[in-house]
């Protein structure tokens, strides 16, 4: 017979074993998000997530994971539980008006020959 | 001199080589995804030390001898490397203070180097240092945190130290190829790094909450070809593929 998955405030609830080891690698191993900088002069780019004890250990396994074949001379990390993100239920309402809106675009301007590429 | 040297390069290749080999017992074994790059990380740095080091000992040798050969085509009484990169990883408490105690060996010593009086040396110094200086952080933060952590982790490292610690003595010795190396100025004074050595460990055990005992029977034997045991083992396990397809390449 199918069972339909359990469900808690709309999360697929999982088995109690995966859940309990889930919870405790988080617990002493929390998620940091990883931003690297691949060059002066640009901005630090989301590249990944890890797990680590705390941001000493986060900024190894950051160097070891993400920066092996150069691609980077500066990292952050961040401990995801300190990002709040939008909602994507709220997507419509938060980017949508923004697409019909083309004046907000910098494309009606005559740019001088002078001032080359911008 | 090119026989002294020549020696002198294979003590260092040796102890390159074989704790490179051992670090990367742990590819695929690690207990975090993480570590688990960190560690192929730190052999890849210790093995590409030994390829150097093999490839200028070959030269020097001046028989026609390559990187491969010296690396793979000796018997085990001809490796010169210290006993204590050759010892067993275990756990990682063993794994991670092995590291720390050569690196932090390795890096005053590379450091010294760099005014080698040979332009060979002084290029293979300049990569490793930066190399072993990142070791001993990444150890040394291991350690700290296995030895200031919970009372199961702060035992094994304590029995680590215990086990280890007389193992370090024989990094400091002067064979008398060393010597005739160091007398020329092409390699440092091994002996005069004791205390470097000393207070990069010192900084770290204190954080970790340990205490460095002191050695009365300290451990040697590696430089002169008397291995352990579990040498043999490592040794059929590097050299199986060149002595069962001899001259195989990639």
């Amino acid at each position: 017979m199918l069972r339909s998955p359990m469900l808690k405030n709309g999360l697929r609830v999982k088995p109690h074993k995966l859940q309990n080891r889930e919870e405790k690698m988080s617990k002493e191993t929390p998620l940091w998000e990883v931003f690297i900088r691949p060059r002066n002069g640009l901005s630090h780019k989301h590249c990944g997530s890890l797990h680590a004890a705390d941001e000493v250990m986060a900024l190894q396994a950051a160097r070891d994971t993400y920066t092996r074949r150069g691609e980077g001379l500066s990292i952050w990390v961040v401990p995801s539980k300190s990002i709040f993100a939008s909602d994507p239920d709220q997507a419509a309402e938060n980017f949508e008006p923004g697409v019909d809106k083309v004046y907000r675009h910098p494309t009606f301007y005559d740019i001088p020959e002078e001032v080359g590429h911008m | 001199m090119s026989v002294a040297l020549f020696n002198a390069l294979l003590e260092l290749g040796d102890d390159h080589l074989i704790l490179g080999h051992r670090v990367s017992e742990w590819c695929g074994h690690a207990p975090l995804l993480e570590e688990d790059l960190a560690m192929p990380n730190m052999a890849l740095d210790n093995i590409g030390a030994s390829r150097n080091i093999y490839t200028y000992a070959g030269e020097v040798e001046g028989k026609g001898r390559d990187e491969d050969q010296l690396a793979y085509l000796r018997l085990d009484r001809e490796y010169k490397n210290c006993l204590l990169v050759e010892r067993p990883n275990e756990d990682f408490a063993h794994t991670m203070l092995k590291q720390l105690y050569f690196s932090a060996f390795m890096e005053p010593y590379w450091q010294a180097a760099l005014s080698s009086s040979d332009e060979t040396i002084r290029g293979i110094a300049g990569k490793a240092v930066k190399e072993m200086a990142y070791h001993i952080r990444h150890a040394g933060e291991w350690v700290i945190r296995l030895g200031d952590g919970t009372e199961e982790s702060a035992k094994r490292m304590k029995e680590a130290v215990e086990e280890l610690t007389p193992y370090v003595e024989e990094l400091f010795v002067m064979s008398a190829d060393a010597q005739e190396c160091a007398d020329d100025g092409i390699l440092p004074d091994r002996e005069a790094l004791r205390a470097q050595w000393n207070q990069t460990v010192a900084n770290i055990f204190d954080q970790a909450l340990l205490e460095l005992p002191e050695v009365k029977y300290p451990q040697l034997g590696g430089r002169t070809g008397h291995h352990g045991e579990e040498m043999g083992f490592l040794l059929a396990e590097l050299q199986y593929v060149q002595r069962a397809y001899p001259g195989m390449s990639w």
